[in-house]
């Protein structure tokens, strides 16, 4: 038994931290492949026993079927306040996260991360973008493209009344308060790992204390595109990063203001 | 030599891993899980050279891979 | 006896807090409850206790409830425009079963209203808003009590893992009142093995909150019939065992005054000048407004000429007060037309109560 264990090497197997069990996502669905990343980032930093998770209302929320850390659920677009209260909670000494979808921490919850961010809170979020509301059915998100398609921009979206696609790399990257912020993909081998060096560099800035650490993933959602899995991934990279391009938009070890009034 | 493993009964038959596969090791096979779903079979196997694009980008982690030192 | 002190209703808040050992506040300036966040700001960080400002009333509410499923004795307060705020952070904590204490000090509605005094949130309060919940809410009349209030909410949150409401309003909270400091003893408290505080000293066994007893319940046991009916039967126990009013002078009385809060106050005096004059007149203060003191109320329904609500609102509590009283007797409001002004500042005298009670005698 020894000489088989020896000769066996494991290339590809489910995190430890990730529960042995099924996936309640839709077929093709890649926030199955964020969790997976998760649970891989979890383990190598060590961190399961001392991580909470905060998840908030959408498709990515199902992260808390097969993650086994403390959970708690939040309300749609509340994760950012709920994971302040609990980092403060636990005086600051405890690993908190969030996972929210582009509906969740774009639309209801904008004021909510942006503010965390002003605040330069020490919590890492993982922001699943898929460009719609996957769990209502599909509809217009803020991050969906401007002509595409959704029931509810059944013609594509028209910029003219329904704005633009927003930026939330970019944009939670001019806060003082964040410590690191980058767009990733799945869409190929050479993403996965680029994707899971960015979120262990999040993790890592909110354990060395710096700031609000953000990773937005540019997720395939077939159902909402009305797609097949591989055609959803290849809209993905043809689409969707056009729109979104993907890397590195701050990398900083301290967070310091521009100014500082002396002597009030 | 690599072994890759299909947990059958969790894939949703995507056909994801068959997509990213760079040596056309998978292929969709023609029996069904308890699901319906139809999910995939490992051949070609000479080729396989445990890159593990399939098992990581499967969205359901329903491939586990290993190598064999060989004897 | 404690250290004796000289403080406001909103101040008062403040040290219950700290005496009841609340380590976390999350708040957001609003009139008329400022010298509340002021407070915690200013004292907060010098007994190294957590303080922070939200970004709203929405956020407030949220922090809280996330320092609380943390372990730790967490709470806001606000006012009434921003008390709506916060209702759907409320739900969801009910629902997650986490306790937690939130101060109303009332303003007058509806929409911003006025930055005065009021007693317009009762139902609100007492009803809590969507799905099948309930909050507990207490009601001090006093600074002395608003500073035991804290404690004993805190307490009871901890005791049935729920939010508990503390209802008091800018007349209460702007007044000064010595306050003789001294903890609240209670009995002892489970330990809060649900909290979430990372998994490690469980052995990797994860512990899980959610707020969604229809679609997350089965993960921690429950059918969503099954998580209802546990919490119904919560309920169910607050109301047995709960119920805390305050009474004066039942026996013989011809009229029964109600009031709560600062319009108790007023009450208190109407009917102590209406007894001097000879009047058979008594008087309960609901201190629970949830649960609300129904078997006393009952038990002199049928006794009495009749009841006098006084509420600074158009009639809310009277309708509580109807509903157990069932047409067996009369039941009179003295509410928000009988201020003695017409503006934001008018106030209900007890002048006005006395002479209720006259007609009603």
């Amino acid at each position: 038994m020894m000489a088989e264990a020896d000769s066996r090497k494991v290339l590809c197997e489910p995190p430890k931290s990730r529960l042995p069990v099924e996936s309640p996502l839709c077929p093709g669905c890649q926030h199955g492949v964020i969790g997976r990343i998760l649970g891989e980032v979890i383990d190598e930093l060590g961190i399961q026993g001392d991580t909470i998770c905060i998840a908030g209302v959408g498709c990515h929320a199902m992260i808390l079927f097969t993650t086994n850390v403390d959970f708690l659920q939040a309300l749609h677009g509340r994760a950012p306040g709920i994971g302040t209260g609990v980092k403060r909670g636990l005086n600051g000494k405890k690993i908190v996260f969030t996972v929210q979808g582009d509906g969740d921490l774009a639309s209801i919850g904008m004021g909510d991360i942006i503010h965390a961010a002003i605040r330069g809170e020490k919590l890492t979020v993982i922001f699943c973008n898929n460009s719609a509301y996957g769990t209502t059915g599909g509809q217009m998100a803020p991050t969906t493209l401007v002509g595409q398609s959704t029931t509810t921009s059944p013609g594509g979206r028209q910029y003219e009344s329904a704005g633009f696609p927003v930026h939330i790399a970019e944009l939670l990257a001019t806060f003082p308060g964040v410590a690191y912020s980058a767009r990733c993909a799945v869409t190929s081998l050479a993403e996965y790992a680029k994707t899971k060096k960015a979120l262990k560099t999040a993790f890592q800035k909110q354990i060395d204390g710096v700031g609000l650490s953000i990773v937005e993933i540019l997720s395939a959602c077939p159902p909402s595109l009305k797609l097949n899995s591989v055609k959803a991934v290849e809209w993905i990279k043809e689409h969707m990063m056009a729109e979104f391009p993907l890397g590195e938009f701050k990398n900083v070890d301290e967070t310091l203001p521009a100014y500082i009034l002396k002597g009030s | 030599m690599i072994e890759v493993v299909i947990n059958s009964e969790w894939c949703k038959g995507c056909g994801l891993c068959v997509h990213f596969c760079p040596k056309d090791c998978l292929s969709m096979g023609s029996e069904i899980n308890a699901k319906g779903y139809s999910y995939p079979v490992f051949g070609n196997e000479e080729e396989c050279n445990g890159c593990t694009a399939c098992g990581k980008l499967c969205p359901d982690l329903a491939i586990n891979i290993y190598r064999y030192k060989d004897i | 006896m404690g250290k004796k002190i000289l403080v406001s209703g909103n101040e008062a808040v403040g040290y219950g807090a700290i005496y009841a050992g609340c380590t976390h506040y999350f708040g957001y300036p609003i009139t008329p409850q400022n010298e509340v966040i002021e407070f915690f700001a200013r004292e907060f960080p010098k007994i190294g206790r957590s303080f922070l400002q939200a970004d709203s009333e929405v956020s407030s509410i949220n922090m809280v409830g996330g320092a609380a499923a943390a372990g730790v004795r967490a709470m806001t307060t606000t006012s009434s425009t921003a008390f709506s705020l916060m209702q759907e952070g409320l739900s969801a904590i009910a629902a997650m079963e986490v306790p937690c204490v939130v101060v109303d000090v009332q303003r007058g509605g509806p929409g911003a209203g006025s930055t005065q005094h009021a007693q317009m949130d009762y139902l609100l309060a007492t009803r809590g808003s969507h799905g099948d919940y309930f909050n507990m809410v207490l009601a001090p009349f006093s600074v002395q009590e608003t500073f035991e209030t804290i404690q004993l909410a805190f307490h009871l949150a901890d005791k049935y893992r729920h939010p508990v409401l503390v209802l008091t309003d800018g007349i209460m909270g702007q007044m000064e009142e010595s306050v003789d400091l001294k903890t609240v003893e209670f009995e002892p408290l489970p330990e809060k093995d649900w909290a979430v505080t990372g998994s490690r000293e469980r052995g990797l066994k994860r512990n899980f909150l959610h707020n969604s007893p229809g679609i997350l319940g089965f993960m921690t046991g429950d059918t969503y019939r099954s998580n209802l009916e546990r919490s119904y039967a919560k309920y169910k126990r607050m109301k047995d065992t709960e119920v805390r009013y305050q009474a004066k002078d039942l026996d013989d009385a011809e009229i029964i005054l109600i009031a709560y809060g600062s319009t108790a106050r007023v009450t208190a005096r109407a009917q102590y000048e209406a007894r001097a004059e000879g009047l058979k007149v008594g008087m309960i203060r609901p201190i629970t407004l949830w649960p609300f003191p129904t078997d006393i109320i009952k038990k002199y329904a049928e006794k009495v000429k009749g009841f006098i609500v006084v509420e600074d609102t158009m009639g809310q509590m009277v309708e509580d007060v109807k509903c157990v009283v069932a047409e067996k007797t009369e039941v009179h409001l003295v509410g928000f037309l009988d201020r003695h002004l017409p503006t934001s500042t008018g106030m209900i005298l007890p002048d006005v109560v006395l002479n209720r009670i006259k007609a009603v005698a």
